[in-house]
This record gives structure tokens, C-alpha cells and sequence, in this order.
């Protein structure tokens, strides 16, 4: 495969399958609590970061991992709070964020346009191998992390209040997974750009329930989906020229349509096969059914993010 | 072993400076099985949720095994059912996986899952009558099958006390009873019980002690009332209607 003889082919290669493994590690925990599109958030504040550092001439990436963590905590709190005012809050926090960022990087002058596409829509051939250092470095401690607390993690998202009474330490938590989302958002920028980095948080996630039946499987295929959507990703805009961050997305989505239609199929066939064979084996169809029930009304708000992501364009 | 359980002196609570439990004080010792009972908005449910700490007390103070409930630490020793699951983003857990949870507060958050655990969360299982259920997805289970899910949660961490809100609410009789055994269990191996109900069914020779909460205040305290009150047993309701001066003996209207 000549596409990756040249250097910078293999440090997007190894980028985006990083992120492709990292970010549905984490993103399965935002899904389970019902904050899908909280990565969309993050990621139009850590626009405020890039201008930040592009106008002060330091690294872009870093201003972009404090300004989004200190805008994802400051969301947390806000959450935690539980007030109505909150939604409006993170409304002001989002735009406030993008505009500050095209404002900003506005004023750093010389590098314009191009230098803030590369940043909404990513741009992993480009990565630097320091760049590549930090991706890679940040990503292992966020994925170790994730797996790690995995069961403490589960036991704040499936059930806040019963994590309290059995004394773990939720709100370090909490701010944990914020802190987290907000360096795997501003990491993933390289590679989909902040506009479609929910996309790879979520979609894999939205896929991988759609066939599992625990957390910890979920979790695993959908961080095997995630490298997969991220290493064909990059091998097909090589070949045929397209974005990579897009390319990546879309197969991550095609992905999801198939895994949809493959179970909704199966899912007819056997309650075709289960109807004739009368009440014995009823319990196992009727788990499948049931199962899938939840399942199929989950993507539909997953999709909407993704769509959500790409309306500002 | 602990002379008190719980000790709650004095308590009082506000949601926006209304006040929902006024002036509230009693004490659970080791083995009893309290039942707090109440029509629905009698502050029942905030009545445990402030016990627990989940509800701030706008004054009084709770005492969880002779330490005050801002010092206290070791919530092993308590395992808390809430009314329902929490509903999550769709994204599918096992039966065992939610069980598994419990053992959090006893093993704590980076020590992985050893022999023990895995034994405890069987046990739990096996006490509520879910064994064959521990592979599939919680949301395949019945409303019951759930509860009893919830309950084999708090058991696994090997709790002395047990809090329940509500933990028949909706069940069927089958989970009811399975539920009941459960408890039964739990209660000849020395636990304590402090439960929230609003009708007791089969858990009822269980119980040791009721509470009854009305208008945010502890109307009664002693032995389960003998008119069963509001719908305090199955069925209770449908032989017969409640007459108006039974209410008024069981809850002690002034």
C-alpha cells in the first residue's frame, strides 16, 4: 500500500486510530448519561482556546485544553445544580464559544481562514510528530482512566444518587469526566475537527448497543468500531482524495445503518420464526425484542447531534 | 456493634422554604424493622432521603452508627434501594453488572473485582431469585424482576442497615414475595431494616415497627396499626372503604 510510504500518512494513521479507540471509551459514559452532545459543547468553546493561543502565539492545542476544561467543569457545576437557567447557560457558553473563536483567530491576522477550517474540520495530515507526542500521550492517560474507573464510572452514570449512598467520591468523579471530555475533545480536533468530534464519541456508542447486551461489551465494541471507522477512515480518503475527519464520520455512521437494518432483519426473522414454534422458547425472542426496544430510539438523538454538528458550516 | 443505627434528632426539611418534615426525631437499634408509612406527599420518601444525606436537613442532625451523618464514612455498612432504576442513555447493562456496583462502597473505586466480590454478587443474585437473569440486559426484566435487581445491588455489598423507598410499589406478587424472602433472610442474619411503604403486603409480618408520617410530622410510632389505614395491605382497600373515624384514630388528626 504505497499511501503509506510518506511520514505524515502514518502519523495520521496512528492519530486517528488513537482517537478512534480513546474517544468511544469515554463517550459511552456521556451517552449513558444522557449527554450526548455535551462534546459538541466543549468543542465550540475550545474554538475560544485555539483564537487564544493563536493570538498570544502559543500552542493552539493547549490553550484549547485549558479553555475547554475549564468550560466543561464549569458545565459540570451546572449540572450538578440542576437548575432550569442551566440550559440557557450552556446555550450562551456554546455560541459565546464559537464566536470568541472566529473572533479571535480573526485577530491573530496572518494565518486566517484556512488555519480555522483545519481546526472546525480537522486536519490529521498535518500533525506534527510533537503534535502526534501530545495526541498520543493524552489519549492513553484519558483511555486508562476510562477502563480503570470503569465500574465506579458506571455506577455515577447508570445511577447517580445510589453512587452517593455507597460513598464514592461522585463530584471528583464528575469533574473527572469532564476534565477528560474536554482533553479528548481538543485532541480529536487534529483529526475530525471540533465540529464533528461528538460524532466519534457517539455514533460508535449508538452502533455498538445497538448488538451488545452489557456495559462492558458495549464498551469494547464500541472502541473496536471506533478503530475501525478511524483506520478505514483514513485509508479511504487517501485513496480517494476526501476529508479525512469527514470521511471518518460517515463511515462511523454507514457503519451504524447497516448494524441498524442487519438487527431490524434479524429481529423480524425471529419473531417470524419464534410465532409458529407456540409458548415454550417465548423468553429468549421476547429478550430480543425488548432489548432493542430502548436501543432503536437512542440513535435517532445521536444522529441529530451529528447533523447538529455539521449545521454551523 | 453499633447501640443505635440511626438517630434522628429534631429533624426538619425545606424544599424553597417550604417545609416538608417538621420536628422529626426517633431511633432504629440494631435488628428492628421499621416501616415508614404515609399517604403520598406525607414526606415519607424525604423522610429516608434525609437520613441517607441525599436530602439536606434545614435543622436537627441525623447520627448514622453513633457518627454524625457529616462525618459519616463508611456507607458499607449501608445499602439504599431507591423506588426505580436509573434510566440511563440506552445504553444496555447486564443484571450482574448492576449488582456488581454495590460492591463499590465495600471494596472501593481502584481495587478490581476479586473472588470475593464475585461471590457476594452470586450470593445477592441467588437470594433474589435472579441467578438466570445475571447475563441479560435490566431492561429485559419485569418491573418487579427489576426491583428485585435494585435490591440484590444493595445486598451485595454486605450492608448492616438496609433502606428501601417504596420497594413494592407496582410489583407483582411473585416479586413481592421473592422480595419478602429476601428480606426475611436478610433480617435472621442480624440486619436492620428501615423501609418506606405505602402498602406492605407480604412484607408485613416482617415488619417490627412502622412510623407513620402525615403532614411532615411523626404521627405514630409503635406497632403497625392495627386498621391497616390506607391501602397498608392488599386488597385491604377493595373489601371494604375506609371509614372516616378510622383514618382519623391512625392518624392522630388533632
Amino acid at each position: 500500500m504505497s499511501l503509506f510510504q510518506y511520514d505524515f500518512m502514518i502519523r495520521a494513521l496512528v492519530g486517528a486510530l488513537v482517537i478512534g479507540l480513546t474517544a468511544p471509551a469515554l463517550g459511552i459514559y456521556l451517552v449513558q448519561r444522557r449527554m450526548s452532545l455535551i462534546g459538541d459543547g466543549v468543542g465550540h468553546v475550545a474554538l475560544t482556546g485555539v483564537g487564544v493561543g493563536l493570538l498570544l502565539d502559543r500552542s493552539p492545542v493547549l490553550m484549547a485544553v485549558l479553555v475547554s476544561a475549564v468550560a466543561a467543569i464549569a458545565i459540570e457545576l451546572l449540572r450538578e445544580r440542576g437548575r432550569t437557567s442551566g440550559d440557557v447557560a450552556l446555550a450562551l457558553m456554546f455560541y459565546g464559544g464559537i464566536a470568541g473563536g472566529v473572533m479571535l483567530v480573526g485577530l491573530s491576522g496572518s494565518r486566517s481562514n484556512a488555519n480555522l477550517m483545519a481546526y472546525l474540520f480537522g486536519s490529521l495530515t498535518t500533525t506534527s510528530p510533537q503534535d502526534l507526542a501530545v495526541i498520543v500521550v493524552l489519549a492513553v492517560l484519558v483511555l486508562a482512566a476510562m477502563l480503570v474507573l470503569r465500574p465506579a464510572l458506571f455506577a455515577i452514570s447508570h445511577d447517580e444518587e445510589y453512587a452517593r449512598v455507597s460513598g464514592l467520591p461522585v463530584r471528583r468523579l464528575n469533574l473527572l469526566l469532564a476534565v477528560t471530555t474536554a482533553v479528548t475533545v481538543t485532541i480529536s480536533m487534529r483529526a475530525v475537527g471540533l465540529l464533528l468530534v461528538s460524532a466519534l464519541m457517539v455514533v460508535p456508542v449508538a452502533t455498538a448497543q445497538l448488538v451488545s447486551r452489557g456495559f462492558l461489551a458495549t464498551m469494547l465494541t464500541a472502541m473496536g468500531l471506533g478503530l475501525v471507522a478511524a483506520g478505514a477512515g483514513v485509508w479511504l480518503a487517501g485513496t480517494a482524495n476526501t476529508a479525512l475527519g469527514a470521511t471518518i464520520v460517515i463511515l462511523a455512521i454507514g457503519i451504524f445503518l447497516v448494524v441498524a437494518a442487519g438487527t431490524a432483519v434479524r429481529r423480524a426473522l425471529g419473531r417470524r420464526r419464534a410465532a409458529p414454534s407456540g409458548p415454550a422458547p417465548a423468553v429468549e425472542p421476547c429478550d430480543v425484542v425488548l432489548e432493542s426496544a430502548p436501543a432503536a430510539t437512542a440513535p435517532a438523538v445521536d444522529l441529530g447531534g451529528s447533523d447538529r454538528a455539521t449545521a454551523p458550516r | 456493634m453499633a447501640d443505635s443505627i440511626v438517630t434522628v434528632e429534631y429533624g426538619a426539611v425545606a424544599y424553597d422554604d417550604r417545609p416538608v418534615l417538621r420536628d422529626v426525631s426517633f431511633r432504629i437499634t440494631p435488628g428492628e424493622v421499621v416501616a415508614v408509612l404515609g399517604a403520598n406527599g406525607s414526606g415519607k420518601s424525604t423522610l429516608v432521603r434525609a437520613v441517607l444525606g441525599l436530602v439536606p436537613l434545614s435543622a436537627g442532625r441525623v447520627t448514622l452508627f453513633d457518627t454524625p451523618q457529616r462525618r459519616f464514612r463508611q456507607w458499607w455498612r449501608i445499602g439504599y434501594v431507591p423506588q426505580r432504576i436509573g434510566a440511563g442513555g440506552g445504553v444496555p447493562a447486564t443484571v450482574a453488572e448492576v449488582v456488581a456496583s454495590g460492591r463499590l462502597a465495600r471494596r472501593g473505586i481502584l481495587r478490581p473485582a476479586g473472588g470475593a466480590d464475585r461471590r457476594a454478587v452470586a450470593e445477592a443474585l441467588r437470594a433474589v431469585g435472579l441467578t438466570e437473569r445475571a447475563g441479560d440486559p435490566v431492561v429485559t426484566l419485569s418491573g418487579g424482576q427489576q426491583q428485585r435487581a435494585l435490591i440484590a445491588r444493595a445486598l451485595a455489598g454486605q450492608p448492616e442497615l438496609l433502606v428501601l423507598d417504596e420497594p413494592t410499589a407496582g410489583v407483582d406478587s411473585a416479586s413481592q414475595d421473592a422480595f419478602a424472602e429476601a428480606l426475611r433472610g436478610f433480617v435472621a442474619g442480624g440486619g436492620t431494616v428501615l423501609l418506606v411503604a405505602h402498602e406492605l403486603g407480604p412484607l408485613a409480618p416482617l415488619i417490627t415497627r412502622a412510623l407513620v408520617v402525615h403532614r411532615g410530622t411523626i404521627a405514630h410510632d409503635g406497632a403497625v396499626p392495627e386498621p391497616a389505614g390506607h391501602h397498608a395491605a392488599p386488597g385491604h382497600e377493595h373489601v371494604h372503604p375506609h371509614a372516616p373515624d378510622e383514618s382519623s384514630g391512625l392518624w392522630g388528626r388533632p
